[in-house]
């Protein structure tokens, strides 16, 4: 693949990447606008993601791809081939043999280390979208902490369904500063976020944001005194290795209302089988 | 706090549209506790003043100040907008015309209340509910209905939730717009009564815009009178209505239908 540069993304453009990644990593939870590029993949299907990691990817990383916990899916499948022919580095489905993880959806169950770094997909950067549509006043609400209206959305749902229904992309505070949207990753994560030894990426290619949280930061889930938060739990363990602190996928298997539950991060399955 | 010194104080307020006159040259005083009701037609400056006086308008000429709760004095204008923010979620509060203007839709009765609370820090659920359920008592709305959503909500209900809303933080000045607009008399008067008792309780002082001169005879203790940006006369409620001195007003007086 000799007519593309490595990891397909030309030297320029890294380097502009790797400049906000600089200003994200310096205000941890900020969103830091960039000049996303057009990329040979369909936004939704992690453009953000791609172009991050094709700015700090190296020669000598090796790279690993996950989509909703698995190795093995079209998207992570797409994407590690793509890093395998643009790049040549060496891949794995290993968490801990990784150094550079794109992910989509999940944070692994298997704790990550100093000198790793995990790359989240993002759709939608602004987490106050939803409540406040005008961009110029959810910057000026950044700016100032005005931060009060995402408890009005808490509030509703516990007024409404008697706790917190947000199950993923849950809000939280970074840093004690910046509010954050932590990707669609199930709120069962949310906890790995706070003060994680691996450097965490954010990229968002449609909306042309990246933030980060740098190792080690702290990351608040938001709650109420007397509503705390808490993450989901499962009163089954995994039908394959028997996992009960994992987060769970449910799985149809037939049409007769048969279903299992099975670990959603396959690499912490599989090793858990032994293989 | 000093006694001689206006909550909100106006000198030479003017704001131009181009070559149009929103407001010009208007000067006024607001004491602590005091309603003071701007009346005039419609086009007169009145909501233009008001917008101007709350820092949502820029004037073009002028000055205006405002006492805070530690009795410094500030000079609205000259704030930077953080400090006007963090002003008009504390201190201020707004009361629209239209109540959909002042609600957010889409969330229920107690979020519309609690929203200020929280947005002041307030973070604990079971304390902004009951905080909330005390609002709607005093704004005589069942408390059964502070799951529904305000759209549910007849006009007059709606405009009392925007009231309690708006006080739920206890503002110092609230800044209302044609407050009792688009209601029917019968639910005017309600509003009305309880407004007027609202702001003895908390010794509230208000500034009520409005065109409607009976709804100043009960609320307001002095009155602004303006006409094409102007003020033509100002003083007391009763001496304004009762015995108009400025051409316009007295052709303002005139025009009320007596039932």
């Amino acid at each position: 693949m000799s007519a593309y540069n490595f990891a397909f993304l030309d030297e320029q453009t890294k380097r502009m990447i790797r400049r906000a990644l600089l200003k994200a990593v310096a205000i941890p939870g900020h969103q830091v606008p960039f000049g996303s590029r057009e990329m040979p993949l369909s936004y939704g299907w992690g453009t953000g993601g791609v172009q991050v990691t094709a700015s700090v990817i190296g020669p000598d990383d090796v790279f690993k791809v996950i989509d909703q916990g698995a190795d093995d899916t079209t998207n992570a499948v797409s994407i590690r081939q793509f890093f395998e022919r643009t790049t040549g580095v060496r891949t794995t489905t290993r968490t801990d043999a990784a150094t550079l993880i794109q992910t989509r959806h999940r944070i692994p169950e298997t704790p990550l280390r100093e000198g790793q770094i995990l790359v989240l997909q993002v759709p939608i950067p602004e987490p106050l979208r939803w409540l406040e549509p005008r961009e110029i006043e959810t910057r000026k609400m950044h700016a100032l902490e005005e931060y009060g209206v995402m408890h009005v959305r808490l509030y509703e749902d516990i007024t409404r369904h008697g706790h917190v229904e947000t199950a993923y992309d849950y809000p939280v505070l970074v840093n004690g500063r910046y509010l954050m949207r932590p990707s669609p990753i199930p709120k069962f994560d949310n906890p790995k976020l706070d003060r994680n030894p691996a450097l965490l990426l954010f990229g968002a290619g449609r909306e042309k944001r990246i933030y980060a949280v740098p190792p080690y930061t702290p990351v608040r889930s938001l709650d109420f005194e007397d509503h705390p938060f808490t993450v989901e739990r499962w009163d089954r363990t995994c039908a394959l290795c028997g996992a009960a602190d994992a987060f769970m996928d449910e799985i149809v298997v037939d049409d007769k209302g048969g279903r299992m539950f099975v670990c959603s991060d396959t690499d912490h399955c599989e090793r858990r089988r032994g293989r | 706090m000093a006694a001689d010194v206006p909550l909100l104080r106006a000198r030479d307020v003017s704001k131009l549209y181009g070559a149009r006159v929103g407001c010009r040259d208007v000067g006024l005083d607001l004491w602590p506790g005091e309603v003071l009701g701007i009346v005039g037609e419609s086009g007169s400056g009145k909501t233009t003043l008001l917008g101007c006086l709350s820092g949502r308008l820029v004037p073009t000429s002028g000055s205006v100040e405002f006492m805070l709760r530690d009795g410094t004095v500030v000079d609205v204008l000259q704030l930077s907008e953080p400090a006007l923010r963090k002003l008009a979620r504390t201190d201020w509060g707004v009361v629209h015309q239209n109540p959909r203007d002042g609600l957010r839709a889409g969330v229920t009765a107690g979020a519309n209340v609690g929203e200020r609370l929280m947005a002041l820090g307030a973070r604990h659920y079971g304390r902004i509910r009951a905080e909330a359920l005390d609002w709607l008592d005093r704004v005589e709305i069942d408390r059964g209905r502070i799951d529904d959503w305000p759209e549910t909500f007849s006009s007059g209900m709606q405009q009392r939730l925007q009231i309690a809303r708006t006080l739920v933080t206890r503002p110092r000045l609230v800044f209302m717009d044609e407050p009792t607009g688009g209601l029917d008399v019968s639910v005017q008067a309600r509003l009305l009564d309880l407004v007027r008792g609202l702001t003895a309780d908390l010794g509230l002082s208000a500034i009520i815009v409005t065109h409607d001169l009976a709804v100043t005879r009960l609320l307001a203790h002095r009155l602004l009178v303006m006409r094409g940006g102007e003020v033509v006369e100002s003083g007391l409620t009763d001496q304004v209505l009762d015995d108009p001195q400025h051409p316009y007003t007295q052709l303002l007086v005139s025009s009320v239908l007596q039932p």
